[in-house]
């Protein structure tokens, strides 16, 4: 029991980060239209600009989060100003393409900055643990699940009750009456965009600050965050942190039970299940755990 | 009526494969190259990048029958390459039966897990069809590094298929009493592969499913009303996608010798694309085009990083960047400016040059 309350724990943490990257997903694809493969570059640079922040120029650790969220926006919403834009109104295929040209500029320029070693960031957490009961819950764990809590509340507010937020659900719904009613998509498009970096910046920077350390590979977790949107659903942010806990618990589950129950399919089957998760959700509910229906009509 | 130098005069006329007087004589040119080239360049450095470009040409033609004509995006063309090197690599070599045999299994074996996967394109569209695609080349990924009795896990396995038709071996070829090197004979080998594969794609591309593959990728909804079997095609373009995709596996696993798991990953998916893209969607010449710029790219580049100034040529070496990480950067932006700037790609770019000296001087 103590053993699958500390793997759920785990998935807990590791969750959160998806939630969080698939929440960013969702933003850019809900008002654009756009799958933004170039998250995990983004993920990447957030991090990396943490660690600049936190170590070579040695500010708090807060406030380090904080500087490389808000440069990270801009990095975003300055992608979607300069190439995104010009895509508006071309085939998902096209747009597609650029955000992976995007990532592929953004990985080799991150590992000529930064090198490829590994990297400790300067964190207030280390390695301590509290005991709860039996379990060992790391402090850095319970760090990412309440600051990805409270990111994932804050995102939900502003949605709903902001004026931004509320233009951005317009457009999101119907471009056309949005821009007819004096709503510029422009602006909800580079909001989505920095918003949407931003969050990946967090979730990069939370994990940056665990035990694993920061390396380029890190940009590698948006590509297991991809699972997590299609489950909860491409269009729905609810959908996007719920995928993102499923996933999470699902990876730390199977990596505990790797050794007891799936010797047989090989080494690491944790890696692959978000994605044999998805093809069956998706075999079964084509949209998604919340997503919209698609209807087509003739 | 004959063909006219510029003028469409028939619904035959479109309809030609090599039409124009100038198409032809660009044909006859071509297969001149073709067989003189290895007898001139002797350098087996620039033979074996063309070898290479060969094969990519050929999986990239496959890949172009898929997404430019069909529409459908896939990120998963790794996974068929490498599953047609290690199909190579048991019949070619573990059953030690001839190239007919082990590239056409390829073939097939690509054809059988196409038509696995490709059940998913009638549920799935655009976006995430592109996300199940990408999640193929990690189950993939975890397949070969598993399945070690077939791919030899994470250490590789050797590929001794041998490229022999009968009394024809290409790895020594002996023609009129003249003995040519491995590289000279596998240039022909793969560039006539090239061109079967061209004619045939070429001419599925002019016929009755080419045009409904095109319906398909520009509305397929509409396509289905008119009476085109929507789904019945889908499935099939991915079947002969990645039948394609894995025969030119096949061919670079033999080339190679060895194979390993590290090669079928996200970034050679990428490098086929950016091909598709560069070359331009939806033209079999294209692919082609693609091949040759984007293919020859990374070797050019890892032969002449010294030249290049703040290239990094060994770890730990001055320079502000790694080879590879040059390489992949070129990729993302070759991919990113083509879609903006030039979103016909090369072959438009060669459709523009071509209209410009036909319809001179009017030329506007």
């Amino acid at each position: 029991m103590t053993a699958f309350l500390q793997n759920c724990f785990a998935g807990l943490s590791l969750g959160s980060t998806y939630a969080l990257v698939a929440l960013g997903f969702v933003v850019i694809y809900k008002s654009t239209g756009v799958i933004n493969f170039a998250q995990g570059g983004l993920l990447a640079l957030g991090a990396y600009l943490g660690f600049t922040f936190s170590n070579n120029l040695a500010v708090a650790f807060g406030v380090a989060v904080l500087l490389s969220l808000v440069s990270a926006a801009v990095v975003g919403a300055t992608f979607e100003r300069i190439v995104l834009r010009r895509m508006v109104g071309q085939p998902p295929f096209a747009v597609i393409m650029i955000t992976i040209g995007l990532l592929f500029v953004l990985e080799p320029l991150i590992t000529a900055i930064w090198g490829f070693d590994q990297k400790q960031v300067n964190n207030p957490w280390n390695i301590r643990t509290i005991e709860v009961g039996s379990l060992v819950l790391g402090v850095r764990d319970l760090w990412t699940i309440g600051l990805t809590a409270l990111a994932v509340a804050a995102f939900f507010v502003f949605f709903r009750f902001s004026s931004l937020g509320l233009a951005m659900r317009v457009t999101a719904f119907d471009p056309e009456a949005a821009l007819a009613q004096g709503i510029s998509a422009r602006r909800v498009y580079a909001v989505s965009w920095a918003i949407a970096a931003a969050l990946a910046a967090l979730a990069g920077i939370l994990m940056a600050a665990g035990p694993g350390g920061l390396s380029p590979s890190i940009g590698f977790i948006a590509l297991a965050a991809f699972p997590a949107m299609i489950l909860g659903g491409m269009d729905s942010p609810g959908g996007a942190v719920l995928g993102g806990l499923i996933i999470g618990l699902a990876e730390a589950l199977t990596r505990g039970y790797q050794d007891e129950l799936f010797s047989w399919a090989g080494d690491n089957v944790s890696v692959i299940i978000p994605y044999l998760l998805m093809i069956l959700i998706l075999l079964i509910r084509p949209y998604g755990l919340l997503g919209t229906k698609e209807v087509r009509r003739v | 009526m004959g063909a006219h130098r510029n003028l469409t005069r028939s619904y035959a006329d479109e309809l030609r494969l090599f039409g124009t007087p100038a198409a032809k004589v660009g044909l006859g040119l071509l297969v001149a190259v073709f067989l003189l080239l290895p007898t001139v360049v002797h350098d087996d450095f620039w033979l074996s990048v063309l070898i290479y470009v060969g094969i990519t040409a050929v999986g990239a033609i496959g890949l172009n029958l898929l997404t430019g004509y069909c529409g459908q995006i896939s990120l998963g063309h790794a996974f068929f390459i490498g599953s047609g090197a290690y199909v190579a690599a048991q019949v070619g070599g573990a059953l030690e039966l001839p190239l007919p045999v082990w590239l056409l299994g390829a073939a097939l074996a690509g054809a059988v897990l196409g038509g696995l996967v490709g059940p998913f394109t009638l549920r799935l569209r655009g976006h995430y069809l592109a996300i199940v695609t990408l999640g193929l080349v990690f189950i993939g990924e975890h397949l070969w590094r598993n399945l070690t009795p077939i791919t030899g896990g994470n250490s590789g396995t050797a590929v001794q298929a041998s490229p022999a038709i009968g009394p024809v071996d290409f790895d020594g070829l002996t023609l009129l009493g003249e003995s040519y090197s491995r590289n000279q004979g596998w240039f022909w080998l793969v560039w006539g592969l090239v061109a079967i594969v061209a004619l045939l794609a070429k001419n599925l591309v002019r016929t009755r499913p080419g045009r409904a593959l095109q319906a398909v990728r520009d509305r397929d909804q509409a396509a289905e009303v008119i009476g085109v079997r929507a789904g019945r095609y889908k499935i099939g373009a991915f079947m002969l996608s990645s039948a394609i995709a894995s025969a030119a596996g096949a061919l670079f696993g033999s080339y190679q010798q060895f194979v390993s798991p590290d090669e079928w990953n996200l970034l050679l998916s990428i490098q086929y694309i950016a091909i598709v893209i560069v070359g331009g969607l939806g033209t079999i010449f294209g692919s082609v085009l693609g091949a040759v710029f984007v293919g020859a790219l990374p070797a050019l580049i890892d032969r002449y990083s010294d030249a290049i100034p703040g290239v990094r040529t060994s770890v730990g070496g001055d320079g502000f960047i790694s080879v590879f990480a040059l390489n992949q950067a070129l990729f993302g932006v070759l991919i990113v400016l083509f879609l903006v700037l030039e979103p016909r790609g090369l072959a438009g770019i060669w459709l523009r040059v071509k209209t410009y000296f036909k319809t001179w001087p009017f030329s506007y």
